[in-house]
């Protein structure tokens, strides 16, 4: 189906008078600027790569991230809390794909809960990663601060802990910054704003930039917590 | 525009069922990292580690094609659009490559030509007294 687009319309879209990458503007802007928000994350991701290669030792990110919410002191829970961060991120992916769905079939009430399924999977990882941070921050570690020891027990840099709270610093501020997009848009479709249009295609920009804040999180969660 | 959005979306019931599928792959594919990343705890091989770490970034690889192609909807753009996105993407080939080269070979050099840094890179530390040395120095 793509296929038969792409070979078919070329002569049609570089004929003048449409977009010829069949989108519209501020989608295509959209495209655009997460591509060079990619590299922004890129380059810090691997900077953290660089440090990590150029050190005799690393701290074990299932001796650092093992703790989860509610559990007593001392308990050894590594990649729990955090995949379950992960899910909720998958999840409210999958819930803004509906919302952007809907609004194609102009269905108004499904992009309303979809919209509102997405922002409280939002909040519910933002609550998570302020859990995570505050905890953290009680065991000592925070920008030139590193409690923690290398895998080898050797004393490890704070390379370590400024990596880690400035990425996923940068990340939830995506987070957060995408959960505000979102509830504009919420806002916009309980005004009927997008029904007057005619069309829904605010929500799909909207659902690019939610995407995306999926997807850097894929990369931050293998690369903090995974390897 | 609407007639592309009628070719792509023909029937609703296709769509969802792709948006359910993908939901599937992306569990799937997580709770596979998950797996190697248990079974990596407590690995003493050094090898295996590395291959291990290996598959777990082909699997990250796999999930943002996922992510970017279907739920960003990029697979079914026009190419030329395809193109543009992905084609500078493809700096990134360069970029990790010099860039994990040069931290491997920054240490490389530390290590032989600074004999003293590389000496206290090997002392072991208890990890009491190192909790008290951080908070003395944050004071």
């Amino acid at each position: 189906m793509s296929t038969v687009t792409a070979t078919a319309a070329p002569t049609n879209l570089w004929g003048g008078g449409k977009s010829p990458f069949n989108v519209e503007y501020g989608k295509l802007m959209m495209w655009y600027f997460l591509m060079s928000d990619a590299f922004t994350f890129g380059a810090f991701l691997i900077a953290y790569g660089t440090s990590r290669f150029a050190s005799n030792g690393w701290p074990n990110p299932n001796e650092v991230f093992k703790s989860f919410p509610f559990a007593p002191e001392g308990v050894h829970a590594p990649l729990v809390f955090v995949s379950i961060m992960t899910f909720i991120l998958i999840i409210s992916s999958v819930t803004m794909v509906l919302a952007v769905h809907a609004g194609k079939q102009m269905d108004k009430n499904a992009v309303v809960r979809n919209l509102i399924l997405t922002i409280l999977g939002g909040i519910a990882f933002l609550s998570c990663q302020a859990w995570e941070w505050n905890h953290l921050h009680n065991e000592g570690a925070w920008w030139g601060a590193n409690p923690f020891l290398n895998a080898d027990s050797t004393q490890s840099s704070q390379a370590f802990t400024n990596f880690f709270f400035t990425i996923t610093g940068f990340h939830g501020f995506h987070v957060f910054s995408g959960v505000i997009i979102n509830i504009i848009m919420l806002i916009m479709t309980l005004m009927d704003k997008f029904e007057k249009r005619g069309h829904y295609l605010m929500i799909e920009k909207a659902g690019l930039y939610w995407h995306f804040v999926d997807l850097v999180w894929v990369f931050v969660f293998t690369c903090f917590y995974l390897i | 525009m609407s007639h592309t959005a009628d070719a792509l979306h023909h029937d609703d019931g296709s769509a969802v069922k792709e948006i359910w599928k993908v939901t599937g792959i992306l569990s799937l594919l997580t709770i596979v990292e998950l797996v190697f990343g248990f079974a990596m705890m407590g690995m003493t091989n050094e090898a295996l580690r590395l291959a291990i770490k290996g598959t777990i970034v082909i699997l990250m690889i796999a999930k943002a094609f996922y992510i970017v192609g279907y739920f960003m909807h990029l697979k079914h753009e026009v190419k030329n659009l395809i193109m543009t996105i992905v084609v500078p993407l493809a700096l990134f080939v360069w970029f990790i490559t010099a860039f994990l080269y040069e931290g491997n070979s920054y240490r490389n050099l530390k290590n032989r030509y600074d004999p003293y840094k590389k000496a206290q890179t090997e002392i072991k530390v208890h990890k009491n007294e190192e909790v008290k040395e951080i908070k003395t120095t944050v004071e």
